[in-house]
């Protein structure tokens, strides 16, 4: 007979170990894998996994097997036209006749193909990277707490002792205790009032009602008023506190000289810094602000949309940009990040208030400036002034794109884990 | 069907075990019992079946670790099960088909999403057709010892990852790499294995361990002295003969292993051992399964105990399953074992009901036998090469169109040497016979010597046949045997008229 076991239940993820040893084992592949793939993506698709390829001759699994050549016998099935002692030409690269014989496991050159979990995939990403400065308010390691009420409890410390809840505990405590003494006390002196009623009021059993009613009162008045047990204390947990949070401001130049290609540039930076910071931070929030002469705040859809012609002033999204942090983002509690991309223009005059301001002002707020320059000839008056800023302060970083994969090298450099 | 072994006449009302396509545990427990039952009607002869459901992530799982329910951790088992979950969910592969290893109770898995006809199928199939095959079959009755590998998978697992923890795991991975790539060459051929069990295992293990690495010492203190001549020297040739295991070799003699290392050696070693009877007999089996689920499901179909509606939903997986595409298909990809083997056993079958003069004349002794004896006869003497060479009929050859091409690399075109007709019917048997051996697929290569007083390399020796070189993986499959050799490993071609040259050498990594 047999034996019917269930066993949809056990055992699930068997092979979770056996993929993290093949994760592991392939690791460079994996990684060179994912930071080509980063350069190919769109911004909506960085919330799912990734579809890695490796080459498949990197993890085969070799054994002992034949080469070509030598004398080999096949036999196949499916005859059409062949009567024995038929010659044929031999089958270009194994095609028809070939296919027997070979190695079961196939030995194609194609890649193998797997699929990294969206958690794998920016675990990949993000492998050595972390934005300087992040012990700034010791948000990984001390997540902040805030003491939350949590009902009450019949141990603790006398400073949390809950009086009114006590007392009532007490009132509870001391009708439960007396109800039955008071009913016998009730009974007692109603027999004994008919006894006086009916003149008996100094016999025998009256004097046995009125010992009872005596030491019935003195065990009502020996029920305590408040009892240790009575003692209720307020009751408090520490609950974790979303205070690790961040506020990316996005600067982007939308004058004439910025085309498609150097936006589609910028906005492949943003989202690598929006991701990294989501990694990090439990909230974020994300400031676009785009300028050319002028700038304004404007949400996401607008950021990367239209183009307007004309000059480039890039201090007015400094400018924005401060104002904003003063009103809505104090950096006591607020964790503000900076990305900056250009294509260098400025007008002359300008670049040195741009110094000025991020010396001045902006830069004692962030935790972290980041220029890229896309696609300029060569560098900008904007450049030089800022490579003023970035040997004064070690939050500063700047670096130039050319194409589409720079951009993570880039972004690998800027955010370089810094040793100690 | 059933002229001399019909049990009951066919029933006058259909009595279906069930109408719909859902199943319950009861339902599974009445179809068992019912195929149970004509099961040995035919005298099938099983281990106790343990029929597992399980959900199709734990099917990959056990695809991508050959079936073996207890497995140590490797990252080549990760990546087969990347490949197949890819492939399941791209839809490319059904998963409905059986995983069942010889062990007993004799393990089959049903997976949830399957309808009930497919889980009768597959209960069919591996539970009494595939587990029939492993209790009878001699090769597996000589080479594997079914209540004992359950537990030598759990030792082996116990002891592997017990190893990761005191050596690190990247070091037990290195050895694997060069164990897993070196397993055909792990097995014996022709001498017997002794049983294995747990408790054996773990008692000998640690004496072995002991014992061994005194004698693998030893090996290397019995330099002759200076004075012996150069014919001592010559005497003294290690091995005394070429050794076709070299795993069991390296084991036993590798100069720099330590005992924990010897012992994963000759885990993988015996695993490999466990899987070779079913590498040899792959048409076999399947075609026996097959024939099984066919011939068992008719008959309860002719009982009047399957809808029709089963029937087709069966028959259907059923001729997937058997269908042989012919060469020049676009998704040809060798012969079909279940295809072959079904066709090989159910033509045993008609040999011996429905002879024609041509059979009499091919299978004397066949032609009008009991079919169920004869059957059971083949299943139990015979490997996939013999049994093609004993059994294959022209009538067969003719059905399947077979042909036999010759592949001269002396020749500038390729020839067809025998095709279906009475001139070809014994060379195409021939050949297909010699497809089907493991020994002819297989490189021969074996241990030849290890230059004992000079610097301690090992010699392979490949022995040609038909002129066919090693391939391209030889450099690597080199690097891994010195791994584990410790010392330099060079490997030598003999071809047909005896020269020998070499081809390759690999000194240890340091």
């Amino acid at each position: 007979m047999s034996q019917l076991v269930d066993r949809r239940l056990s055992g699930k993820n068997r092979s979770a170990v056996n993929r993290q040893r093949f994760l592991r084992r392939f690791k460079t592949q994996i990684r060179k894998a994912a930071a080509e793939a980063v350069s190919g993506r769109k911004v909506a698709d960085l919330e799912r996994g990734e579809k890695i390829s490796i080459p498949s001759k990197d993890l085969s699994e070799p054994t002992f097997h034949h080469g070509p050549g030598g004398r080999r016998n096949i036999v196949l099935p499916g005859n059409r036209e062949f009567v024995s002692g038929d010659r044929v030409d031999r089958p270009e690269g194994g095609a028809g006749g070939g296919g027997s014989g070979g190695s079961p496991d196939g030995e194609g050159m194609d890649d193998f193909v797997f699929e990294l979990s969206k958690e794998e995939f920016l675990e990949y990403f993000f492998q050595d990277l972390a934005l300087p400065d992040l012990v700034k308010k010791q948000l990984a390691a001390v997540p902040e707490v805030k003491r939350a009420r949590a009902g009450f409890v019949s141990q603790g410390n006398p400073s949390n002792l809950h009086v009114v809840r006590s007392m009532k505990q007490a009132i509870g405590r001391r009708l439960a205790m007396g109800a039955g003494p008071h009913e016998a006390l009730r009974d007692a002196e109603n027999q004994l009032a008919e006894l006086e009623a009916l003149g008996l009021g100094t016999g025998a059993e009256a004097d046995a009602l009125r010992e009872e009613i005596a030491a019935l009162k003195a065990r009502i008045a020996a029920v305590p008023f408040l009892d240790t047990w009575d003692l209720r204390y307020a009751h408090r947990v520490d609950q974790p506190t979303p205070s690790s949070q961040a506020v990316m401001f996005c600067l982007l130049d939308v004058s004439g000289s910025m085309d498609e290609n150097r936006k589609n540039i910028a906005k492949r930076f943003f989202m690598l810094l929006y991701l990294f910071l989501t990694k990090n931070y439990e909230r974020i929030d994300v400031v676009f602000i785009r300028h050319h002469t002028v700038a304004k705040e404007v949400d996401e859809e607008e950021f990367f949309a239209s183009r307007e012609s004309g000059g480039t002033v890039v201090s007015s999204a400094l400018e924005l940009m401060y104002e904003i942090i003063l009103a809505r983002y104090p950096s006591a509690s607020w964790n503000i990040y900076t990305a900056q991309a250009s294509d260098g223009d400025n007008w002359d005059d300008d670049s040195p208030r741009c110094r000025e301001l991020l010396m001045q002002k902006i830069l004692p707020l962030v935790q972290h400036f980041a220029y890229v320059e896309i696609e300029a000839e060569e560098p900008q008056s904007l450049w030089h002034h800022y490579a003023q800023v970035k040997a004064m302060s070690p939050r500063f970083a700047m670096q130039r794109i050319l194409t589409l994969e720079d951009i993570y090298p880039v972004f690998r450099e800027l955010f370089q884990k810094k040793a100690a | 069907m059933e002229t001399d072994r019909a049990i009951a006449p066919p029933a006058p009302v259909r009595q279906p075990i069930s109408e719909g396509s859902e199943w319950t545990f009861e339902l599974i427990e009445t179809y068992d019992r019912e195929i149970a039952r004509v099961a040995a009607h035919y005298g099938l002869d099983t281990y106790p079946n343990q029929i597992e459901i399980i959900s199709s992530e734990q099917m990959i799982d056990a695809y991508s670790s050959v079936g073996m329910p207890v497995g140590y951790h490797h990252w080549s088992y990760g990546k087969h099960f990347l490949s197949t979950q890819k492939s399941y969910k791209r839809g490319q592969m059904g998963l409905a088909y059986e995983i069942v290893i010889n062990s007993s109770p004799c393990i089959a898995y049903l997976m949830e999403e399957n309808t009930m006809t497919m889980q009768a199928l597959v209960i069919a199939h591996a539970a009494y057709g595939h587990n029939s095959f492993f209790k009878g079959n001699y090769l597996f009755r000589t080479w594997t010892d079914a209540e004992g590998i359950l537990d030598y998978l759990v030792f082996a697992r116990n002891f592997i990852a017990a190893c990761e923890q005191r050596h690190g795991e990247e070091a037990v991975e290195e050895l694997l790499d060069s164990c897993h790539a070196l397993m055909n060459l792990g097995v014996d051929r022709y001498k017997r294995p002794a049983r294995l069990s747990m408790a054996k295992e773990q008692v000998r293990q640690a004496e072995r361990e002991a014992y061994l690495q005194s004698q693998v010492n030893d090996l290397w203190r019995t330099l002759p002295s200076r004075q012996e001549d150069a014919r001592a020297r010559q005497a003294a040739r290690f091995p005394a003969e070429p050794q076709e295991n070299l795993l069991y070799f390296i084991e036993k003699h590798a100069p720099r292993l330590e005992p924990w290392q010897r012992e994963i050696v000759r885990i993988v070693r015996k695993i490999a051992q466990y899987f070779y009877p079913q590498r040899q007999t792959q048409v076999m089996n399947e075609g026996w399964a097959t024939f099984w689920h066919y011939t068992l499901l008719n008959h309860l179909y002719e009982e009047g105990r399957l809808t029709d509606g089963f029937m087709m939903e069966f028959l259907q997986s059923h001729t997937n399953v058997v269908y042989q595409p012919p060469y020049h298909a676009r998704f040809y990809n060798g012969l079909n074992p279940y295809a072959l083997g079904f066709a090989l056993f159910s033509d045993l079958r008609r040999i011996c009901e429905h002879p024609t003069e041509e059979d009499r004349r091919w299978f004397p002794d066949l032609a009008g036998s009991d079919w169920v004896k004869s059957l059971d006869f083949a299943m139990r003497n015979f490997k996939d090469e013999s049994f093609v060479a004993q059994y294959l009929s022209p009538k067969l050859i003719r059905d399947f169109k077979l042909f036999a091409m010759v592949d001269d690399d002396r020749d500038d075109q390729l020839e067809v040497a025998a095709i279906h007709d009475d001139a070809g019917y014994r060379a195409v048997r021939r050949q297909l016979a010699e497809h089907y051996n493991l020994g002819n697929r297989e490189p021969n290569i074996q241990v030849y010597a290890v230059d004992v007083f000079g610097d301690r390399s090992l010699t392979l020796r490949h022995t040609m046949h038909d002129r066919r070189p090693l391939g391209d993986s030889t450099p690597e499959m080199l690097r891994h045997a010195a791994r584990l050799w410790g010392y330099p490993v060079r490997i030598e071609s003999q071809d047909e008229d005896g020269t020998v040259l070499p081809v390759g050498e690999c000194a240890p990594p340091m």
